[in-house]
């Protein structure tokens, strides 16, 4: 296959986009923009948890730290969300390398992992809930400036719409880059077989840390983007377990270590749950979240490499019926 | 920093420290087995202790049951129920990947919570009961009766779970599966069977444990959350599969907790307890007493 396919493909995925906001109403419209910064954040946590075969149940961490680095300057000192994005990202990057340097160093792995990310994103709630500067539990509120570029706000719908369309182009197009680059296939590796990698010359503490940073920081981004959205910030909103857990069940829905997956997994999820809260919402509390959590325990029983996975399976078994059976191998890769 | 504390206020947090703890080291039996013996994490377990705390609320609110006899009902109900959602969803799932079997526990945690929210609302839940104000005082110090008899409730669980491993057959046959499914198969052992029997004793001491909660504790859906994390903190401290040091590490959390909150504003003894437990989860991963590294 042409090896510029995929990325003409993402392109033209990004151009088709571009009409959307001519077609939907204000409220389809709000659920695409929901759709674009889910699908980014869960791309940001599929670097790490995809690739990388590490599973971070706290990914709400770095979003957290996007989104309050960028509401704290806005509001204390009238900073343009632009530096406060920097801000962001060198806050982002160095929390994610210190937990890396930490946890991987002390190889910890799997459930345990997971259980620090949990630890520390749950004391994130409490931490930030005794600051006053951050506005304690009732959270930070960022002005409404009107149409205004130098501060990322937008009178209609359409600008945000745009603005994470762009994002998601553009963690698209590096995942695909990154893929046919040494650090991706360093990083299956480790997923794959650590102990083989490490026997093979790769550096697998330092694999993951830059994985943990890459991912950790453009979740960062996508935190800022969600508060320049929302205008408002609380600890449970950014770093609350339901947060954490919505990331990771879009990229595992769609399909773990695939470029598609995360997209394919938020843009199915993420409207179901918003017709669920809307219609149902009055009636049956959290009746997305009960939507999410039946998809999640499905997905587990029925399709572990998720929809992109599945489909490439059946894709691959109906190409080469005669040939060789597909392996069945965690998180299987698409094209 | 709240420095002006008295000896009483510390007398007071320790006892009902102590008291705390063996609640904490009650509820935290059953996550320990089930991680001990099938290896797996189950993040629902707070989610299955909500599921008892309702089962006792509307037994004793609407049933007017006392308190104590519904041990009678969540104690078997809990225990089918465990067995009845291990069937459905961990069984056929056992042999995949340890991180799909957390995932699909997450998404139990997450159907469990939202289940009682659109059904009973987010309302926080307590009865009173006769026992809810039953105290006594020991010089300065206040003691709650039902804290009491939870406290020695944990210590005859925890001795119960612990004598029930180490003198019957099935408790063997635990064991047997816990250190090697295999040899345990080729002995004889139906492992499949033994792990249903594990699961339901670990729902079941969770249906213990809230009975003895509801004179003086609350439900509400989300009420596992919190407990979730202290199952976990508690059961890291004591180390996997340590009946023993699953009751200290109660100990050791409940006292972090009520001391904390004593001497720590607002919720920041919650900040102080997560320490403890990253820096164990980093540092001594294998818990307070056991000596090898895991």
């Amino acid at each position: 296959m042409n090896t510029k396919m995929p990325y003409v493909r993402i392109l033209v995925f990004g151009g088709l986009m571009c009409l959307l906001p001519l077609v939907l109403t204000t409220y389809y419209l709000h659920i695409a923009i929901l759709v674009l910064i889910w699908a980014f954040l869960a791309c940001a946590w599929n670097i790490l948890g995809g690739y990388g075969g590490q599973h971070s149940f706290g990914h709400g961490l770095y979003m957290g730290i996007g989104a309050y680095a960028v509401a704290y300057l806005v509001n204390r000192f009238g900073l343009t969300p632009w530096v406060g994005l920097l801000v962001a990202i060198v806050l982002s990057a160095a929390a994610a390398a210190f937990i890396g340097w930490v946890v991987f160093r002390l190889s910890l792995k799997g459930g345990y992992f997971a259980l620090v990310m949990i630890a520390l994103t749950e004391a994130a709630v409490y931490i930030v809930s005794n600051i006053n500067a951050l506005g304690g539990a009732g959270g930070l509120e960022i002005e409404y400036r009107g149409n205004s570029v130098a501060f990322l706000q937008f009178a209609g719908k359409g600008g945000y719409f745009y603005i994470g369309l762009i994002l998601l182009v553009f963690i698209l197009l590096l995942t695909q880059w990154y893929k046919r680059k040494r650090f991706f296939y360093q990083l299956i590796a480790v997923r794959d077989n650590e102990d083989a990698a490490e026997a093979l010359g790769v550096d697998t503490v330092k694999t993951k840390i830059k994985a943990n940073v890459m991912s950790g920081v453009l979740c960062a981004v996508g935190g800022v983007f969600y508060i320049q959205y929302y205008l408002y910030v609380s600890p449970r909103s950014v770093f609350g377990e339901s947060v954490s857990v919505q990331i990771l069940l879009f990229a595992i829905f769609g399909g773990l270590g695939t470029v598609w997956g995360p997209v394919v997994g938020a843009c199915l999820l993420v409207p179901l749950g918003e017709i669920a809260r809307a219609e149902l919402g009055n009636t049956f509390q959290g009746a997305h979240l009960l939507l999410y959590g039946a998809v999640m325990v499905l997905t587990m029983l029925f399709m572990p490499n998720g929809i992109v996975g599945a489909a490439d399976r059946l894709r691959k078994r109906w190409q080469g019926r005669s040939a060789t059976p597909v392996a069945d191998s965690q998180g299987g890769e698409a094209a | 920093m709240n420095l002006d504390f008295s000896g009483d206020v510390i007398a007071q947090a320790v006892v009902s420290g102590i008291m705390l703890g063996g609640l904490f080291a009650l509820i935290s039996i059953g996550l320990t087995l089930m991680w001990g013996v099938m290896k797996i994490i189950n993040f629902a377990q707070g989610e299955f202790l909500m599921v008892g705390l309702y089962v006792a609320y509307f037994l004793v609110a609407w049933g007017h049951v006392d308190p104590y006899i519904t041990i009678l009902v969540t104690v078997p109900f809990m225990f089918f129920f465990g067995i009845g959602v291990f069937r459905l969803t961990i069984s056929p799932i056992l042999k995949d990947a340890l991180l799909n079997q957390i995932l699909l526990t997450v998404g139990l945690m997450l159907v469990l919570q939202n289940l009682a929210l659109g059904f009973f609302s987010a309302d926080v839940m307590s009865v009173r009961t006769r026992y809810s104000t039953w105290k006594f005082d020991v010089g300065p110090v206040v003691i709650g009766v039902p804290q009491l008899i939870a406290l020695f409730g944990s210590v005859i669980c925890t001795l119960a779970v612990w004598y029930f491993l180490k003198t019957t057959e099935s408790g063997r046959a635990i064991r047997a599966s816990a250190q090697n499914p295999t040899a345990a198969t080729l002995m004889g052992i139906d492992v499949p069977r033994t792990y249903m029997l594990a699961v339901g004793i670990s729902s079941a001491t969770l249906g213990f444990a809230a009975s003895l909660m509801i004179p003086f504790y609350y439900t509400s859906p989300t009420v596992g959350v919190f407990l979730s994390l202290i199952m976990f903190i508690v059961i890291i401290l004591g180390g996997i599969g340590n009946y023993m040091g699953c009751l200290l590490g109660g100990l050791i959390i409940g006292l972090a907790e009520a001391v904390g909150a004593a001497v720590f504003p607002g919720s920041l003894s919650r900040v102080f307890m997560f320490t403890i437990f990253i820096l164990f989860l980093l540092f001594r991963p294998q818990g307070i007493l056991s000596r090898r590294p895991t």
